[in-house]
């Protein structure tokens, strides 16, 4: 584990300053994926001698397509449950044989994650791996055809939880992904969203220096998913923020740290009548939502540091 | 003054074996009985005597997983397993065979739930045989030190870059105490050279692994996997007499034949029961009886040929394996059968099924197989359950 | 190079010439992503500011830092409109694709 004083302030990471270059180009996503702008803007500040891992899902399916290599780094598809030991295993692997000077990251979806991807990311924090793990949060399975994973929220219609009579989409709120997490006294551990780009990269890099797990949940919109046109995908991300369905927070030297404390927050009725995939709520699933957030928020407020 | 003969059981007899072949990373999962050798290789860490990142991983699948991420970036990778923790494996297991990543592992053969037992018996593996792995099945624990030394040679070639799985038999081996010459580490350098391979992560030249393929290309991948399993036959030949050379000890490639040449009526069979078998063929022998043994060492790739030639005489053939596909045959019996098939013999076929769970093959069972065999003046009943302890309705 | 541009592919006509294993040169393009476009960001020079926001979000990298204001890597620009849509300015337009 990294003691406070190991954990060095990087220097701030703006577009101006960031790479030129382009890692994660080329690939097949659908037009306006968040998830790629998670990954994108990711490998630029993780860099060249970046060795990602990416286990079946979008990303894999959008940049591997044999002959269009999409990534300029190292890049590797894992198993969908095994990301987090396939890229342990590359971290460890690349430490035996006495490399230099490289980072290695894993990327997966909220499926790949906080379903069939966690325990083996539990187990890679467990072991104290040196290696960060991203987590692109779509809130479903999208590259199977929007199925429900944990991390979809209330009231959200997907293909397995279809809306009607009888059901509200989604009869279960979002796993405590984050909190999960750091429950494992991670040496850092933060949530950001593609819609406040700045507060994610360096986010990123922070995770960079770290020597050991690190972890990042990021909200990254789906048109495609989500009913969303393509051109919102950021407005809607930065959105879900503001509305205080998602938060922005991290984990350091064991604290919770939120990092942005609306005064007031966002209409959500506003933001989610905005996506097809919660055309249906009622006024009452508008207020089981509300709740759930306000109480999340309640906590946050009363035992997290403040900005 | 150096020890090189140790009393030691089939388990420390692999993790030494795994230790001589330099590994830089080993991940594993517990399970009985092959726990002894990963307590074994953890010592060794320990004491520095090996130096390779263990890595405590949380299941099998991710063992798995971790040796074939560490494989990419041109490690050298062990893990170990049996039963269950096998099966949780096998998706990675297809996985890792088709990434051509050449891990080798242990497998402790164990009988596989429902009802549970940690005893032996071969179903495990066997029902994994369309995994993409070579499969090794040793007699005794020198052959499997012998053979984790070996496995590295064949895996890692160029031409094969196919994961190896080395099979002993659970308890019966894994934990049982044997005289075994332990081979001399510049020796082993010296037979065994480093891992080197194109499909890897790189800084000079990066790569984008484990990518998909369209139906238009699939099919060739696929294909060089099938031959790469073929190419490793004449290897497995090859790694074979060159370690007799070096070693002392020989154990005849993708099979050993004990006293075929002129025999009427041979056992084919795999694993510790040879040991036996051997005792029950050499008493016969003695008595005038045309008897032999066909030990089949590697099930992948299948050593169809040497079948066809060693048995091209016989009058009946048995098939002993622990293991059954409910519903038809033993798959090992299959197999064989299928290579026979392909040639103008005819002899009569038998495949005698039993050994579950850990029950003992006797040898009074075996003297049994051959009087059965030596009986058959007809086409009769193929599988015959040898030692079911109760009476049934057939 | 920033960016990888697309390569001519041919595809192997022998089992050797296969990849060894699902493995092959990182940045290996084959194909282009123009196509899927209906409607293309056209920058304005002129009320561009060079903030860089729409070169943060583009899912496709393919906004161009320049000396003075961005422009479009059309090549691989899918024509989402996220960069017009986050431009303070106003300064990207999408504009129907005439083929």
């Amino acid at each position: 584990m990294n003691s406070p004083d190991t954990i060095l302030a990087p220097k701030r990471i703006t577009a101006k300053n960031m790479t030129e270059k382009e890692f994660f180009y080329g690939h097949k996503a659908c037009a306006g994926c968040g998830g790629s702008v998670a990954v994108r803007l990711a490998l630029k500040v993780t860099g060249e001698r970046t060795l990602a891992a990416f286990p079946a899902g979008c990303m894999a399916a959008v940049g591997f397509i044999y002959p269009q290599m999409a990534f300029q780094n190292n890049a590797i598809i894992t198993t969908f449950p095994g990301v987090a030991s396939m890229a342990s295993g590359i971290s460890v692997g690349a430490k035996a044989l006495g490399l230099k000077d490289y980072k290695t990251v894993a990327f997966a979806g909220d499926g790949g994650t906080a379903d069939i991807g966690l325990q083996a990311l539990s187990g890679m924090i467990d072991r104290g791996d040196d290696l960060m793990y991203i987590c692109y949060d779509n809130e479903a399975y999208m590259n199977t055809g929007i199925q429900k994973s944990g991390l979809t929220p209330y009231g959200t219609q997907t293909t397995t939880t279809p809306a009607g009579k009888n059901l509200p989409g989604t009869k279960t709120h979002k796993k405590n992904l984050f909190e999960i997490i750091a429950a494992h006294d991670i040496a850092y551990a933060a949530t950001a969203s593609i819609g406040y780009p700045q507060d994610y990269i360096n986010k990123v890099n922070k995770a960079k220096q770290i020597k050991g797990p690190s972890f990042i949940h990021v909200y990254a919109s789906c048109p495609t998913g989500w009913g969303t046109p393509t051109n919102t995908t950021i407005e809607i991300a930065k959105e879900v923020v503001d509305t205080g369905l998602f938060f922005l927070a991290e984990y350091e030297n064991g604290e919770f740290k939120l990092n942005k404390n609306p005064k007031e927050f966002k209409s959500i009725k506003n933001h989610l009548s905005k996506q097809g995939r919660f055309k249906h709520l009622t006024d009452n699933d508008y207020d089981i939502i509300t709740k759930q957030r306000d109480m999340k928020w309640e906590r946050m407020r009363k035992f997290w540091t403040l900005p | 003054m150096k020890k090189n003969k140790l009393f030691i059981s089939g388990d420390e007899a692999i993790a030494i074996g795994a230790k001589l072949a330099r590994p830089h990373v080993i991940a594993a999962y517990t399970i009985t009985p092959q726990t002894i050798a990963v307590e074994r290789l953890s010592d060794m860490v320990e004491s520095g005597e090996l130096k390779a990142e263990y890595m405590h991983v949380e299941s099998e699948h991710s063992a798995i997983s971790a040796c074939m991420g560490a494989s990419a970036i041109g490690a050298r990778t062990f893990t170990a397993s049996s039963s269950q923790g096998l099966l949780y494996m096998a998706e990675g297991l297809h996985y890792c065979s088709g990434g051509r990543y050449p891990v080798v592992m242990m497998n402790a053969n164990r009988s596989v739930a429902l009802p549970w037992s940690i005893y032996g018996d071969q179903r495990d593996s066997l029902g994994l045989l369309d995994s993409g792995w070579i499969q090794v099945y040793v007699e005794d624990a020198q052959e499997a030190l012998d053979m984790m030394i070996q496995a590295y040679k064949i895996a890692e070639n160029p031409k094969v870059l196919t994961p190896m799985m080395v099979n002993i038999d659970g308890f019966i081996l894994t934990h049982t105490y044997e005289m075994v010459n332990i081979p001399e580490q510049e020796k082993v350098d010296a037979f065994l050279p480093p891992f080197e391979t194109v499909n890897k992560m790189s800084f000079e030249n990066p790569k984008n692994m484990g990518f998909s393929s369209q139906p238009i290309d699939n099919t060739e991948f696929k294909y060089q996997q099938d031959r790469a399993m073929f190419d490793a036959i004449p290897l497995i030949k090859e790694t074979d007499e060159e370690w007799a050379k070096t070693f002392g000890r020989r154990y005849h490639g993708m099979v050993e034949n004990y006293k075929c040449d002129n025999a009427d009526y041979i056992i084919v069979t795999l694993g510790s029961v040879c040991g036996t078998t051997r005792i029950i063929v050499d008493e016969l022998r003695e008595q005038g009886l045309k008897v032999g043994m066909l030990k089949i060492r590697y099930m992948r790739p299948f050593p169809e040929k040497e079948i066809q030639e060693i048995t091209a005489n016989a009058k009946a053939i048995g098939v002993l394996e622990k293991n059954i596909s409910f519903g038809y045959e033993g798959t090992v019996f299959t197999n064989v059968n299928s290579s026979i098939s392909k040639t103008k013999a005819r002899p009569f076929m038998k495949n005698f099924v039993g050994g579950f769970g850990g029950r003992d093959i006797t040898k009074q069972e075996i003297r049994q197989m051959f009087a059965t065999l030596k009986e058959q003046t007809e086409p009769s009943k193929t599988v015959e359950y040898f030692n079911l302890n109760v009476a049934t309705d057939e | 190079m920033n960016r990888p541009v697309k390569q001519e592919y041919n595809r192997p006509t022998h089992i050797k010439d296969f990849p060894v294993g699902p493995q092959f040169d990182a940045g290996h393009l084959a194909d282009e992503n123009a196509g899927w476009r209906t409607f293309k960001p056209v920058v304005d020079a002129e009320k561009c500011i060079n903030c860089l926001i729409c070169y943060l979000v583009c899912p496709d990298g393919t906004i161009i830092k320049g000396e003075n204001h961005v422009s479009v890597a059309y090549d691989y620009c899918k024509g989402c409109g996220v960069c017009a849509n986050e431009c303070p300015k106003d300064a990207i337009s999408m504009v129907k694709e005439e083929r």
